[in-house]
Formats: C-alpha cells, sequence, structure tokens
C-alpha cells in the first residue's frame, strides 16, 4: 500500500517510491531496533543484507534486481548444550582499508570478515558490577576512521582499534557518557578535516553524547534525554538527527547541543533511522507500520537546520523493525518487519 | 533479554488460560459449583506464595517447550481433565491472545495494564473466596513494586523479549477473524487510525526552534495514518480505570472459539531454531521446571470428588480428529522424560524433584503427597 503526498499548494512533488521485488529471508525479522545493515560494494552491483533472526542473524547477497545470490547464518557459538544468545544486532563498519562485519549479542561481541566466512575476533562482555537484574549484552555498532565501537548495557562504548589487515584487534578505550544501555551509534567524517570523525551515541534513556575520534575520544556535546528512549540515530553535516520512543524524530546541532526541529512523525517507537549522506535525506520507519522520508538541509543565512517531508509509505500491518537507504543518494531503501520473512524493497519511479 | 519478563509471561497466559476454561465449563454446562471449583483450584495454585517467589525471580525466558509444561500442570490443579489435543488447543489460545495483546499495546509500559486487566478478571472468578483473593491482591502489589518504576526503555526491552517468544506463531483464531483484528494468513491487524499513545503526539506536525529554544515556525505534513488524541492515561492502581481493553475477556458462552490449524511454510525456520536446544530440555530449564513446579500444590483425583473431562472441541470426534490432524510444526512436543537415552539426565532430575518437600500446607489441600513422586507422575504422563 502507498501512501504518498497529495499534490497541494504547500506540497512539492519530490520523488516517488514504488515497491520492487522482495528478498525472501531464511528466518522472521526480530523485533528488534535498527534491525538491518545494508552495505553497497562500489566495486560491484552486489548488495548486501543483514538481519537478525534471533539467536542467529542472516547475511545475504542480492544482485541489482534483488535476487538473493548467496546466503549465510551466524550465530554465536558458546558451549556445548547452552541455547544460543540472543543475538542483538548485525552491522558493517566500513574502514579505511577494510570491511568487518560486527555481530553483537547477549555476552559477547563477533567481528567477520564482511561475508561473513571468518571471524577474526571476539570479545566477552565483563559483567563488572552487574546486579542480577541485568542482562549484559552488547547493542550499538559504528565505524570511526580506524576504530569500531560498540555500546554496551552499561551505557559504555568499547573503542577497538583495527589493524590495516589480520586478527590483531584491541580493544582501545572504554568511553563513559551513558547511564543506561546504549542503543545506537552513528559516525561521521569530521568536516573538512582528514582523519577525524564525529560519533553521536544514543540511550535507553534518551540521552545523547557527541564525540570527536582520536587516539583518546573526547566527548564534545551532551543532550539530555526526555524520559523515552532514543533507539536509533543519525549524524550529517553538524546535525544530530534521533529518534524517540514517543515517535518524534529531533534534529540538533551536533556542536551545540540545540534543538532545532521537532517532528511528531510517527504513532509508535520509532525503530530505525538512515541517511543518504549525498543528498542529505533521512529515512524514518516506526512500529506503526509507516516509512517516512525526509530532506534535511541547513539555511545559509542563519545556519538553522531546516526539513521538509517527501514521501510516506505505510507497510500494512507491519510492525517495522529496521530500515536502510541502499544507495548514497536515497534512490532506494529497504525495510524489515516483525514476523515478516522477507525485506521489503522499495526504488523511485 | 530483560530478565523481569518471567511474571508478566505468565500472569497473561494464565488468565487467558483462565478466560478459555471459564468459557468451556459453561459451554459444557458443567455445574455450577464444580466450574467455580475447578477455577479456584487453578486460581489458588497460580498464586501461591512459593510459587509467586521463584517466578519473581529476575530470569530469563525459557523455552515454550519449558513453559507449556508449567501450564499443563496447572490446568490439571484440579478434578479437571484434558485431553492432548484439548490441551494443544488451549495453549494455541492463549498464546495467540496474549501475542495479539502485546503487539497492540500503545505503550511498552501498558503490558502491564494488560496484567493489570487480567488480575481484575481473575479476581472476580474467585469473589466468594477471601484468602485466594488475598493472594491475587498481594501479587498485584508484588507487580507494582517491581514494575511500578520501570523506565521507558526497561518496558521497551520487556516488550522486545515477549515478542521475541512469539515470534513466528500465527495460529488463526476465529473470533480473531471474525472480528477483523486479525487476517487470514494469520498476521494481526495494526491499525493506523484511533488514540495515540499516551505521551505521543498526533504525528503530522513539524516545529522549528531558533538558537534561544523558541518555537519560530510550525507546519504540517500529511502523515498517512487517521490518529486522534489520547484521552486519559489508565490507572497503574489496585483499582481503577485501566482504560485499555486488552487482557479483559473477550469469550462469552455464545462464542465457539476455534483455531486453524494451517500453519504457513516459514516456520520450517523456527522449527530449526527451537530445534538448537536438544531434547531432553538444557539442564538450566530442568532446573527452572524443578524450581518453579516445586512451589505448586497439586491435588491427585481420588476421594468422593469425581473428576470430569472438558473438551476444547464441540464434540469428541471433533477432538480426536484434530488431535490426529495436527501438523508436525506446530507440535509442542511436550517432553517425554522416559524416552531420553540420557540415564544421568533422568536421574538428575529425580533428584531435583526429589529435593523439594512440601514445606508449608495451605489451608484447602486435602490430600498432600511427596512432592517428588507428584512430579515425576506428572513427567511420565507427558
Amino acid at each position: 500500500m502507498v501512501a504518498a503526498d497529495s499534490e497541494g499548494p504547500e506540497d512539492r512533488s519530490f520523488r516517488m517510491y514504488r515497491r520492487e521485488r522482495s528478498i525472501p529471508l531464511r528466518g522472521s525479522a526480530a523485533a528488534l531496533s535498527n534491525n538491518l545493515s545494508v552495505l553497497q560494494l562500489p566495486a560491484s552491483d552486489l548488495m548486501h543484507f543483514g538481519v537478525v533472526h534471533g539467536p542467529s542473524a542472516q547475511i545475504l547477497s542480492s544482485a541489482p534486481g534483488g535476487m538473493p545470490l548467496a546466503q549465510r547464518q551466524l550465530q554465536v557459538k558458546v558451549g556445548v548444550g547452552v541455547s544460543p544468545p540472543l543475538i542483538t544486532q548485525v552491522h558493517w563498519c566500513v574502514l579505511p582499508f577494510r570491511v568487518l562485519l560486527v555481530l553483537t549479542s547477549h555476552r559477547r561481541i563477533q567481528m567477520y570478515e564482511s561475508d561473513g566466512s571468518l571471524m577474526v575476533y571476539w570479545h566477552a562482555l565483563d559483567s563488572g558490577d552487574a546486579s542480577s537484574a541485568q542482562t549484559l549484552f552488547a547493542r550499538g555498532i559504528a565505524a570511526s576512521v580506524h576504530f569500531i565501537c560498540v555500546g554496551t548495557w552499561s551505557g559504555r562504548i568499547l573503542v577497538f582499534d583495527i589493524p590495516a589487515k589480520g586478527t590483531n584487534i584491541v580493544l582501545n578505550e572504554e568511553l563513559a557518557g551513558h547511564q543506561t544501555p546504549i542503543t545506537d551509534i552513528a559516525t561521521e567524517r569530521a568536516q573538512g578535516q582528514d582523519g577525524v570523525a564525529d560519533m553521536v551515541t544514543a540511550d535507553d534513556s534518551g540521552v545523547l553524547c557527541v564525540w570527536r575520534s582520536g587516539t583518546v575520544f573526547t566527548l564534545l556535546t551532551r543532550i539530555p534525554g526526555f524520559g523515552v528512549p532514543c533507539p536509533s540515530v543519525q549524524l550529517w553535516q553538524g546535525m544530530v538527527a534521533a529518534g524517540y520512543g514517543n515517535g518524534q524524530v529531533r534534529l540538533y546541532d551536533a556542536t551545540t547541543g540545540a534543538l532545532h526541529v521537532q517532528i511528531s512523525a510517527h504513532a509508535r517507537t520509532i525503530c530505525a533511522l538512515d541517511l543518504a549522506p549525498e543528498v542529505g535525506k533521512l529515512l524514518s520507519a516506526a512500529e506503526d507500520t509507516f516509512v517516512h522520508i525526509w530532506k534535511l538541509s541547513r539555511n545559509p543565512e542563519s545556519g538553522s537546520i531546516e526539513v521538509e517531508h517527501c514521501h510516506g509509505e505505510c507497510v500494512s500491518d507491519t510492525q517495522l523493525c529496521g530500515a536502510r537507504f541502499c544507495d548514497p543518494s536515497g534512490c532506494s531503501f529497504a525495510v524489515t518487519g516483525y514476523d515478516l520473512a522477507e525485506i521489503l524493497r522499495f526504488s523511485s519511479v | 533479554m530483560s530478565v523481569r519478563t518471567l511474571p508478566l509471561l505468565f500472569l497473561n497466559l494464565g488468565g487467558e488460560m483462565l478466560y478459555v476454561l471459564d468459557q468451556r465449563l459453561r459451554a459444557q454446562n458443567i455445574p455450577g459449583d464444580k466450574a467455580r471449583k475447578v477455577l479456584n483450584d487453578i486460581i489458588s495454585t497460580m498464586f501461591n506464595r512459593k510459587f509467586m517467589e521463584e517466578l519473581f525471580k529476575p530470569q530469563e525466558l525459557y523455552s515454550k517447550k519449558a513453559l507449556r509444561t508449567v501450564y499443563d500442570r496447572l490446568a490439571h490443579a484440579s478434578i479437571m481433565r484434558l485431553n492432548q489435543a484439548s490441551m494443544d488447543k488451549l495453549y494455541d489460545l492463549m498464546t495467540m491472545a496474549f501475542k495479539y495483546q502485546v503487539l497492540l499495546c500503545p505503550r511498552p509500559k501498558d503490558v502491564l495494564l494488560v496484567t493489570f486487566n487480567h488480575l481484575d478478571s481473575i479476581k472476580g472468578f474467585i469473589q466468594d473466596s477471601p484468602t485466594i483473593l488475598h493472594q491475587v491482591d498481594e501479587t498485584f502489589r508484588q507487580l507494582t513494586e517491581i514494575y511500578g518504576n520501570l523506565s521507558a526503555g526497561e518496558f521497551q526491552m520487556i516488550r522486545q523479549t515477549l515478542l521475541i517468544f512469539f515470534q513466528d506463531l500465527h495460529i488463526r483464531v476465529s473470533t480473531f477473524l471474525k472480528d477483523k483484528v486479525q487476517n487470514s494468513n494469520g498476521r494481526f491487524v495494526l491499525p493506523v487510525s484511533g488514540p495515540v499513545p499516551w505521551g505521543t503526539e498526533v504525528p503530522g506536525v513539524i516545529r522549528i526552534f531558533n538558537d534561544k529554544g523558541e518555537e519560530v515556525k510550525k507546519t504540517g505534513f500529511k502523515h498517512g495514518g487517521n490518529y486522534v488524541a489520547a484521552q486519559k492515561e489508565g490507572a497503574f492502581e489496585l483499582y481503577g480505570d485501566r482504560v485499555l481493553k486488552l487482557g479483559t475477556n473477550m469469550y462469552s458462552a455464545n462464542r465457539p472459539v476455534e483455531t486453524h490449524m494451517s500453519a504457513t511454510s516459514k516456520n520450517l525456520a523456527s522449527k530449526t531454531q527451537e530445534n538448537i536446544a536438544p531434547n531432553p530440555l538444557a539442564k538450566e530449564e530442568l532446573n527452572f521446571l524443578a524450581r518453579l513446579m516445586g512451589g505448586m500444590e497439586i491435588k491427585k483425583t481420588s476421594g468422593p470428588e469425581p473428576g470430569f473431562r472438558l473438551n476444547l472441541f464441540t464434540t469428541d470426534e471433533e477432538e480426536e480428529h484434530a488431535a490426529l490432524s495436527r501438523p508436525e510444526e506446530l507440535s509442542y512436543e511436550v517432553i517425554n522424560i522416559q524416552a531420553t537415552q540420557d540415564q544421568q539426565r533422568n536421574e538428575e532430575l529425580a533428584r531435583i524433584m526429589g529435593e523439594f518437600e512440601i514445606t508449608e500446607q495451605p489451608e484447602i489441600t486435602e490430600q498432600s503427597t511427596s512432592k517428588g513422586d507428584d512430579l515425576l507422575a506428572m513427567m511420565d504422563r507427558l
């Protein structure tokens, strides 16, 4: 079902999207946030998708038409006679010299070569001062220059130093800035600076932290929460885009932390945000079955952030759990839904 | 993922079980006093203090297999008996109903209101038993103590944990199909109209702020849904208007409840998932069962009170047919401890069961049996 913008005096006709062929999955998608990762390899036409089913995650590659080519299932092995722990997220990290596939779960973080064929590193989560009423898990994955940052249940962020090749991955630093479980991490190369990236981290209480990467990460800004979780966050040209549990999308200035835009975007919790960096398009998907596409921009005079609604899509009777653009200019996107054993694809007409 | 999920899962599934049993007892014209006794016995077993103590300990959710074993036991806490096919159907109805309620909860926190709705109705079934009423109120208090201060983030995690438990279950329930809350493919209808959750704004508004934090512009966009503002928040106190209807009794004596057994082929993947843990149950699940059932007081059917069999279907033939035609992938594979090759595991279970002796006798128990024997006997029958 398509619910696009109607032509009216306020609306301008932006690109419209149509449904493309779905990609079947071996197992349905789990009701997690950010439950879709997409890797576009510029060299080939292939697209890789990663979806968490529960105790397993599925990695598959497809040709441009959506034809599935190869697929692989990943699990966390923890011993004989014990059921594998639940996976919380699977995500590709594009680093300067390599691409790694990171899998976070209860008790563990695992990193693989980009096709999932070989595990290159694993890290067991430290129980530290956890009480019995807390489960240990990792969640939130992003690449920052030559680091991979992973969030944990305690709010701490683990920063791993990744060599150009090989398995000599080292835990470099642990960032403190959050007191509740991390939900999502997003990064972007710092403007005008090589080898430096900015990073925004979000947690279950809605707190956002903006960092500058380096051998030591520095906390630049802290944006307070307001009582609802922030399941998904993005960073683009100094703007932080955050999706919240009450359906709001908020845009903040990353340097000052000031709130510039507040959108009552959805009627249920947002499960995923994604960005098409070439054009500044933002994708929001929520448990209310809707996907919305927004165009972000900065007013050249005032420097304030502006946003326009481009497109809305209703995926009937499906509680969405993941959404990604499939190309940097936002011409196509894909979504996953709870209990749905396929990846739905849309591309612009 | 959340270690606080089990009490909510257990109480809500238990509530749904009571709704179905109550409806079938009336439909089968079981005499009022017998029916009341059955419900009283089950409810008092469910809310037994020792049992509740075990239930409320922070722990992970166990498999559907393990949980089904507990409900089998619970359903037989009285003079009523159920055949395998009827027990299967009962469990189908319970799980699909609660899955529906969790999915449609406006806020993750509203699952607590759903639980309170179930407890309110349960209190309706036992109005003339002050002892059991007190037990239920005590559970209310415990729920409020543990869940009253949980954050929105923790409730979201509980919700996700519940949904993972219910993943890939698409059994069609006739009441749901008739009411158009479930599609013919087994998926629930998610409406895009009606009131938004308490604390959420009606979608469609974009607010722009200046650097001083003042709102300088407000525009609208076409959301695509048809939502209205929420009127009021449900009450989380012992008594009050819950506002939410999810979790209230949807069965009445006149509505026969059928389930349709055509599962989709996509269940294959979930079957693989279930089979990762080898049969018999993993050790931690055996321990969990032993602990939980150690708190259950179960009666035997000997004595002047004759037992009776409840049928979830309209005729005996239907029940028999359902037993024969249940699709493989929907079998609950209730554990048959005897069938296992692993002698050591059997001995271990016997030892675990033997450790749980009755330490206190609630006033209503007529006969006391050694808990170890009782549990082993139950296991033998599975």
